[in-house]
């Protein structure tokens, strides 16, 4: 019952590997590199010749004058991936949450909850209108501008649910910090 | 919660349960031989490779040849896929040249993706290479499964026939399961999956230069392609370390759409398929009735847990309205993380979109009960619909013996044997799940796993062994599962939760398949209405609650209360 049975299982396993490990990927690969090439590749965006990120993909600012990403246990390392796996009694999340709310407001004020907590990528790109609108002026200062045409931009980058249904408010915080560059080089 | 979310997760849903007709009728066509519109491409394929296999396409087997069928193919499926990992490093498509990989990660991930599971002991754009991807992980998200989709069916011919020993053929249904209905159904989802902005390339990582002159690298890799198999054969073994909640692997709400769509469609469709096969098409939608209240009631308990937040934050002078958002991503929010979160764990999916390490204590419970209860709803491709039956058959039995009868189900007696069977099956994952966990919680190689402090520890290792023995494959990611310790046990665990379940499973079919089918009396008990639903889902509760409540307790619900109290480890 099993001798007979060896045949069938070798060949099939090594057809199907065929066709499922190799045929399969590759043709997909030859079809969406041709068909949308740039979303295949990861959607890169580049700026004067040089490749600055992905639109996909957040990365770390630092600096007073871009508005900054949410925080990333692995640093935005898009070479790995990971969130801080801590649970909801952990106190070095309680520690980290307080730690990251004091460094951005003073007194009683709330934060918005994606202003002091890791995404679980680690390469969330987004934050909400919330923690951009809690950014505006500091940026604003920073970079000699008008608050309100800050604000202006931050809500022409806010990504709006589709039809209000699909999606959540959300805005690419580098597209965002592209935008902003644009602007001043514009005024400038 | 919002009824814009609620929108969103109905949406989902409706969209799934308009599938479950067409598609459940077109894979009982494929598996009754019937012909269909794909045969005029797939038909010479098909015959090419049974010529090539030396199969007759009329031989039929009985269910212990069947059985050994699924255990040969299983066990050169592990040997191929070890050693495709472990010579890595000599094969092509290695753009970021990665090494072997190490001998227990090694078979810890060959037994993982063999038995459905696709645990992730590592962190794939930090260890496998283009060729591991696709020659080794994504051939066995295909075949795994398609074993499955296969012993379900098998299991269905079983009700439909009588009075013989023969239940089909596995290697035929296993060619069909995934030349007719995966490979099509993913080459669709991977090109738009592809087109929504998962990339699919074979070129190793970019390196980008931020605005502030910061170098960042950024993993590249063919994910379209293996993510539309994850998905559909509900195998969720992410291409990247953090699985679907990466923007690679999900990068906006429709891919996550797409996503907890395709999960779900192919188990939910079986279930109409078995529905065909066994001439009652009302017993299909009372089984998948029961599933979706259950599924539903436990999207909205997540839902509801995360959005609430985590009080010992709000108190630090966080604000509420976004919930608990740690370990979760803005662009899906709590509604498309509380489905994603209770479909992959409904189903034995295990990919996620979201840490739910992470989650809140109740809202973690969820997905940790679902797996618990035996991944039923609706399950892994196959696995799903042969534990619905089998939970169906323990519904008949205790029916049956509240009212003094010999139980049936769709006409066949069901007696000593197949109980004896049944129990042995659903046996197997309080005993893995339970016994592992047990032992890992005294031992220091086990108590060296988890991240966290408190019961959120116990839960971290109880859901690690759950999640293997129910071939789920998520994970309470902060235990360091990356050890001898756990990458053996865990590899044990999840050999047991899929052969020790499917032995049994096909020895009721082989059973049941002999008995001839008993006209329907005024004394038989009606399997497709309100009542049985109802049985169904009281048997499902209490028989998990019964085996799982004493851990929980322990795990999840104290820390729950504890969190309550303000208390942090």
């Amino acid at each position: 019952m099993l001798t007979k049975q060896i045949r069938p299982a070798l060949v099939l396993l090594l057809l199907l590997a065929g066709v499922t490990g190799l045929a399969y990927p590759l043709a997909v690969t030859g079809i969406a590199q041709a068909a949308f090439p740039a979303a295949a590749n990861g959607g890169l965006i580049e700026r004067d010749g040089t490749i600055i990120g992905s639109s996909l993909i957040g990365q770390t600012f630092t600096g007073e004058r871009y508005f900054h990403a949410r925080p990333s246990e692995v640093d935005h390392d898009a070479a790995g991936s990971g969130g801080s796996n801590l649970g909801a009694t952990s106190a070095t999340l309680a520690a980290d949450v307080a730690a990251r709310r004091d460094a951005l407001v003073q007194g009683q004020t709330p934060v918005p909850a994606d202003a002091v907590t890791a995404s679980g990528s680690g390469l969330d790109p987004h934050i909400s209108p919330a923690y951009a609108g809690l950014q505006v002026e500091r940026v604003a200062k920073a970079r000699g501008l008008d608050p309100q045409e800050v604000a202006g931009l931050v809500a022409n980058q806010t990504q709006q649910p589709l039809l209000g249904v699909f999606g959540e408010p959300a805005v690419n915080v580098l597209t965002l910090n592209l935008a902003l560059d644009a602007l001043e080089s514009d005024n400038g | 919660m919002t009824w814009q979310g609620w929108l969103q997760i109905g949406l989902v849903l409706a969209l799934v349960a308009s599938a479950i007709k067409p598609l459940g009728l077109y894979m009982a066509h494929v598996f009754e031989g019937e012909r269909t519109f794909l045969s005029p491409v797939l038909q010479p394929v098909e015959r090419g490779f049974y010529r090539l296999a030396g199969l007759d396409s009329r031989a039929e087997q009985t269910w212990l040849g069947y059985a050994m069928g699924v255990l040969l193919f299983s066990f050169l499926g592990v040997l191929l896929l070890y050693a495709i990992l472990r010579l890595q490093g000599f094969l092509p498509f290695n753009p970021q040249g990665f090494e072997a990989v190490a001998p227990d990660l090694a078979f810890n991930t060959a037994v993982s993706f063999v038995t459905n599971t696709n645990w992730q002991s590592y962190g794939g754009e930090t260890t496998m290479s283009h060729m591991s991807q696709m020659l080794g992980l994504t051939v066995q998200n295909f075949v795994s499964a398609a074993s499955g989709i296969a012993i379900a069916v098998a299991v269905s011919r079983a009700f439909a026939r009588s009075g013989v020993d023969r239940i089909g053929n596995f290697w035929i249904d296993l060619t069909r399961a995934t030349l007719y209905v995966l490979m099509p159904m993913a080459i669709v989802v991977a090109l738009v999956f592809a087109a929504l902005g998962l990339p699919q390339t074979l070129e190793g990582s970019v390196t980008a230069m931020t605005l502030e002159g910061v170098s960042q690298t950024i993993a590249m890799g063919p994910m379209a392609s293996q993510e539309a198999i994850k998905q559909l054969g509900t195998n969720g073994g992410g291409f990247m370390n953090v699985n679907a909640s990466h923007p690679f692997e999900n990068p906006n709400a429709f891919s996550n759409y797409l996503a907890i769509f395709s999960m779900l469609s192919i188990s939910s469709a079986l279930v109409y398929a078995f529905g065909q096969i066994v001439g009652s098409r009302r017993q299909a939608w009372a089984l998948l009735a029961a599933m979706a209240i259950l599924l539903v009631a436990g999207i909205g308990a997540i839902y509801w847990a995360e959005t609430a937040g985590n009080p010992i934050h709000l108190a630090a002078g966080v604000d509420a309205s976004l919930g608990n958002m740690e370990g979760k991503e803005i662009r899906f929010g709590q509604a498309m993380t509380a489905l994603y979160a209770a479909a992959t764990t409904g189903l034995s999916n295990g990919g996620v979109n979201a840490m739910h390490s992470s989650l809140t204590p109740l809202g973690g419970l969820v997905p940790l009960f679902f797996i618990q209860l035996g991944e039923v709803l609706p399950g892994g491709v196959g696995s799903g619909l042969y534990g619905m039956v089998v939970f169906a058959i323990l519904t008949v039995f205790v029916a049956g013996l509240m009212v003094g009868r010999t139980p049936e189900f769709l006409g066949k007696k069901i007696e000593a044997r197949e109980m004896k069977l049944a129990m042995l099956a659903i046996l197997i994952l309080p005993l893995a799940i339970l016994g592992f966990s047990a032992v890992a919680a005294v031992i220091p190689v086990g108590l060296a796993g988890p991240a966290n402090a408190g019961p959120h520890g116990l839960t971290e290792i109880l859901y690690a062994y759950s999640s293997a023995a129910g071939n789920n494959g998520s994970a309470f990611a902060g235990l360091s599962a990356n050890s001898p310790w756990y990458n053996t046990t865990l590899a044990l665990a999840m050999l047991a939760g899929r052969f020790a379940y499917i032995v049994p499973v096909l020895a009721i079919a082989g059973s049941l398949a002999k008995k001839t089918r008993v006209p329907a009396s005024s004394g038989t008990f009606p399997t497709d209405g309100v009542l049985f639903v109802g049985l169904l889902i009281g048997i499902i509760l209490i028989l998990g609650g019964l085996q799982f409540f004493p851990a929980l307790a322990l795990g999840p619900i104290l820390e729950h209360v504890l969190m309550l109290a303000g208390q942090t480890f």
